[in-house]
Order: C-alpha cells, then structure tokens, then sequence
C-alpha cells in the first residue's frame, strides 16, 4: 500500500523519508522536494502527478538514483542508496531499476534485439541465456518477431515497447516511467497502458510513472500529485487544472 | 567480447566520416613511413659505419686530393692496423640518369679495411689479376641485370675528357650488414692511375684506415692531422660515423627537416581526429547518458569512447603502413639509386603503429573523460 504521511511498514519496498531537493540558480535557490516521505510495496503502480516544475521528475531521478537529494533518505528493498557512492549506485541500478522514457531512447545502430539485450551485457550470463532473455522480454511485449528491425523502422509506439522489453530483461526491482505515452497517440497510448497494466498484475511488477496525461494517471493503483514540493494523496486534487495537459 | 557490437555500431554509424578518419590516419601514416625510410637511409651510412675506422679527406674538401705518398707515413703511426685509399671516378653507364659511385680501389688493402663488403674469394682473384677487372654492388649488378663476365662501358666525366674506359664485371659484393650499401663499382687503382692525365697521378681521393683499438681513434685522428699541418695538402680526419653524419648534412638538416614535418603530421591528425571524436561523442550524449542510466559505469563510457578511437588510429595505421611497405620499393626503384637503399624497417613500422595508438587514445581521452564526468540527469534532459 502507497503512504504519503511516513507511516508505512518498515519493509515496505521503497521508503523515502524527508527528501529534499534543493537547486542553486544563479544566486537563488529553488527547492523543488520538501520534507517528502513516500512508502510503496511491491506490486504498487503509483502514479506521479503535477505542473511542470512541481518536481516529478526530480523525484524519479531521485528515486532512479540518477540524483542525489540535498536532505532525506531513500531506501529500496533494504539498501539506503542516499549514501551510495557513485558506482556503487551505478551497479545498483543495474540490478534494481528499469527505466522508460518519454522518447523511449533506444540506441539506433542497435537492433531492437540488441537494445533490449543492454542491460544483460553488465551481468554474468553466458551468450545463449542473453537470448533467452530477450526473446523472453520481447515476447512480452509482443514483439519476438521484430527484433532484428532497428528502431527507425518501427513505429513510436513499437519502440516504447521494445524500451519496455529492456526495462524489463533484467527483472528489476521496480520500473520507472517518465512520461511513457508523452509522445504517443491515443491508440499507441492505451497499447502502452494496457502493457505496462499487465506488467503489475501478472508480473507483479511495481511501476512509479510520471504523467501529464490524467487518463493515463487513472490506470494507475493511486495517484499522487505533488504540490509545493509535497506528495498529496487522491485522484481529484486539482484534476481539471492538469486536463489540458500543460507542460 | 560482448561490448564489440555495440562499438562496432557505433563507429558504422556515420560511414563517411569513418572512412575520411581511417584515411587521415593512413595518409599520415604512409608520410610518417616515407619521411622515417628518407631519415634511416640518409642516417644509414653513419649507423653502420665501423667504429675502428678513420677516413682522411683534404682539409679543403673532399674533392681536392690528398698525396699517395702520405699512406706509409699514415701507416707508421702507433694504432693504425691497415690503411686503403679511393678515387671518385664519377663516370656514367650509358646514360646520366643511371647514377651509381664508382670507386678506383687499392686492391691490396680493401678487404683489409671495410671487411664487410664480401666478394668470394674466386671473383676476387680473378679480379686481381684482370687489370680491366671490375666488382659491382649486388644491387647495381642486379639493376642493370650484369652479370659475371659482361663487359661494361663507363664514360668519364672527370678525367680524360669524355673518353669510355671498358671494364670486365668480375665478381659481385655483398655487404654482411643489413643496410649497407650495395650499389658501388669499384675497379683497380693501379688502371684508373694508368688511364688518367698526368696531373691527376700519384693522388688519391680519400684514406679510409684501421685502428687496432677504437679507443684511439682521437689519438690517432689527432696525430695524423698534426703530422700534415701547415703542407700543402692539410688532412681533415674523422671517425667513419662522424664522415657520413657531415655528407648528410651537405644536403642541410635532414632530420630536423624531416622531424618537422613529421611532427606537424601528426599534430594536425591530432586535432582532426580529437575534432571527429569530439563531435562523434557530443552527438550522442544523450545514448551514453541512457546507458549510464541503465547500469554502465563511468569507466565503461570511457571504454567505449578509447575502444572507437583506437579501433580508428589501428586501422588508418595499418592500412597507411600496408601501403608505405607497397609503395617504398617501388620508390626506390624509381629514384633509380639517387638516394641510399630506402628500408621499411620493423623498427620503423613499430613506430609509426605507437605513435598510430597514442593518437588514438590521445584524441580519445578528453571527449571520453567528458562522456564519463557528464552527469546522467542533466544529459537527459537534453534528450
């Protein structure tokens, strides 16, 4: 179950616990995440809602490990990765997070084959379990018999999918989302939705997703919406304001 | 290894630009090659010389003669083993662009002294007895495909006007040492002295002699060049190294001329290939950032960058190499003996492919530091 208060359990999944993140522009000072605290379980699909500037992303970054918070703390299944250094949290990502984005960056001299089988060429499995594994994700995402096509010969929502398939390879700990469907038409949208849904339910994947997009947000476990650097709980804060999608 | 295909990928994925990289590595590489062979074989005859051996020239020049007479006198000083003596004859073989020395001898002393330049022992003999005798250099015996027993015309230019003296090819030299020179023709002093006008005789060219110790060679340098001061005909005494090193820089300052240019070869692939893989790496900040996101360390980002750029500098070079060892014989062939024997030496190839690499991770090394320092949050953003 996602709290927001800093009451959860204490072995829940991912638990943060006054995150703050502060920015220096100029002279100035922007804080963008106060006293945060959030705790999801495994198997939780959360989505993160807000302006632009509220501090999604940040927060993703944050939770990613791609950034560091300027106060608080961050734990994920047991391992405090606030305190990391550097490469042990490079390494830690590699085993415990798997991202997608927005422009779903795949590498374009790789093949879709290839692009999924990143992640596994840092782990210690022989050539042939590799395949095995990326036939394995590309499977899932419905995409076996495309995996020797290069991104630029499939379509947008095609490679969100096979961005999908290698966020997934090395069965993460928990998948991130930054906007997934922000550059997708509705149909491609609801094919990524409908993928990422499946994810959580028969895979039991936790997936924390940032959006614009409210009718995607619904797909979501719960919705949460930052406001003045704070998580607030419930799908009906400020649903209009967001409706028109602003970036 | 499994990070091959995704830095093959990467150095495919803009061919034209791979293509004009490995070929500014492999012009500059067959340049390095070509200055490097000019340096060796102008230098050659310094390397090889023996370290026992003093030449004596006119003090002048090397064109004014020196007095037979002083041989004896050269001889008797403590240290000197053997002394001989040459003539520059100066002729030509049929036509004037088919240059190569030739040398009146003194048959007695030659192989005495410069040991190294081998004739078997029947071709000499047969050559000592042929007053019209002649010993050729392997390698203008086999320019001119002669062989033993030819008869062979060389007209003066020098002396008696513009007169033929025929010659009996009678044996063909070897030179032991790898390198040496194997293009001289030499004949007997005993005809050139013969067959030159009067004012010409009882003169030689230079004296070359052996020491019994190199160690005394500025004793003995010394001595001679006191023993003929203030005559008419001063002597000019060198090691046979510090004699070949001064008929190179007749021609000015080779080496440095030659390092030059070879260092500014290299300085402009330097910058041409740092730009290419500056540019190759600003172009896909956003791939490297999404692979550091995904688990790559800082090192592997660094790998990558080093492993393109040296596969680069690795192929332009062995590709500027392969064709410098294709084209050099042909070269020399076609400079037809006006420069000393040109060799692509293992030495030289070595070289050239180290200083290939260290463009290589050079030019790679400050992208790749930027790729691995870049920090993943802010080139995604850029995305």
């Amino acid at each position: 179950m996602v709290r927001v208060d800093g009451s959860g359990r204490t072995n829940s999944l991912i638990q943060v616990r006054g995150l703050d993140k502060t920015y220096r522009r100029g002279g100035e000072e922007i804080q963008v995440l106060q006293r945060l605290n959030l705790d999801v379980d495994k198997g939780d699909f959360v989505a993160f809602m807000g302006p632009s500037g509220s501090g999604k992303t940040t927060l993703l970054n944050l939770l990613g490990g791609l950034d560091v918070p300027t106060h608080g703390s961050i734990t994920v299944a047991g391992d405090e990765i606030t305190h990391m250094s550097g490469n042990k949290l490079t390494q830690w990502r590699a085993r415990h997070v798997g991202f997608i984005f927005q422009m779903y960056n795949l590498i374009p001299v790789l093949t879709a084959f290839q692009n999924v089988e990143l992640p596994l060429l840092l782990t210690k499995l022989s050539k042939s379990e590799r395949r095995k594994h990326v036939e394995t994700a590309l499977g899932v995402v419905g995409l076996a018999d495309r995996m020797n096509h290069y991104p630029r010969q499939l379509s947008g929502g095609q490679e969100q999918r096979v961005a999908i398939a290698r966020a997934i390879v090395a069965d993460p700990t928990f998948l991130l989302c930054d906007e997934p469907t922000g550059d997708l038409d509705r149909k491609s949208a609801d094919e990524i939705m409908s993928l990422i849904i499946r994810l959580v339910k028969e895979y039991g994947k936790t997936v924390l997703m940032v959006t614009h997009d409210p009718v995607v947000a619904k797909l979501a476990d719960l919705e949460l919406h930052l406001e003045k650097g704070l998580l607030v709980e419930g799908s009906h804060v400020q649903q209009n304001a967001y409706a028109g999608g602003a970036a | 290894m499994k990070f091959r295909q995704l830095i093959f990928a990467n150095l495919f994925r803009k061919k034209v630009r791979l293509i004009l990289t490995i070929g500014s590595f492999a012009v500059a590489l067959f340049l390095f090659s070509f200055l490097a062979v000019v340096k060796g074989a102008f230098g050659r005859g310094a390397d090889i010389a023996g370290a026992d051996r003093l030449v004596i020239i006119n003090r002048i020049s090397i064109i004014q003669p020196l007095p037979l007479s002083y041989r004896d006198k050269i001889l008797r000083i403590p240290g000197v083993k053997a002394i001989t003596h040459n003539n520059w004859f100066g002729g030509v073989y049929q036509d004037e662009k088919n240059f190569f020395p030739q040398f009146a001898i003194d048959v007695e002393n030659q192989r005495k002294v410069l040991p190294e330049l081998q004739v078997p022992d029947d071709q000499w003999t047969n050559f000592v007895k042929d007053r019209q005798g002649a010993i050729a250099g392997a390698k203008t015996a086999a320019r001119f495909h002669w062989k033993i027993g030819d008869r062979i015309p060389i007209k003066t230019t020098i002396f008696g006007g513009a007169s033929t003296w025929e010659f009996n090819l009678d044996g063909i030299y070897h030179s032991s040492t790898i390198g040496g020179d194997e293009s001289q023709f030499w004949f007997q002093w005993d005809a050139f002295e013969e067959g030159v006008p009067k004012s010409f005789k009882d003169n030689v060219g230079w004296y070359v002699l052996k020491l019994d110790n190199p160690e005394d060679a500025v004793r003995v340098s010394k001595a001679i060049d006191d023993m003929f001061a203030n005559s008419s005909f001063e002597t000019k005494t060198e090691t046979e190294s510090a004699f070949a090193a001064g008929w190179v820089k007749q021609f000015g300052n080779i080496e440095f001329l030659i390092l030059t240019i070879g260092a500014v070869v290299f300085f402009t692939l330097l910058l041409v290939t740092g730009n290419t893989m500056a540019i190759s790496v600003r172009e896909r900040i956003g791939e490297l950032a999404v692979l550091k996101a995904i688990g790559f360390s800082d090192r592997s980002v660094l790998f990558f960058v080093l492993a393109e750029s040296l596969t680069i500098s690795l192929v332009g070079g062995l590709i500027g190499l392969g064709l410098a060892a294709l084209a050099i014989p042909v070269l020399a062939a076609a400079l037809n003996g006006l420069l000393p024997t040109l060799i692509l030496s293992p030495a030289i190839l070595s070289v050239g492919l180290g200083t290939a690499l260290l463009v290589g991770v050079v030019s790679g090394l400050l992208p790749g530091i930027g790729a691995m320092r870049m920090r993943v949050v802010n080139a995604l953003r850029r995305v």
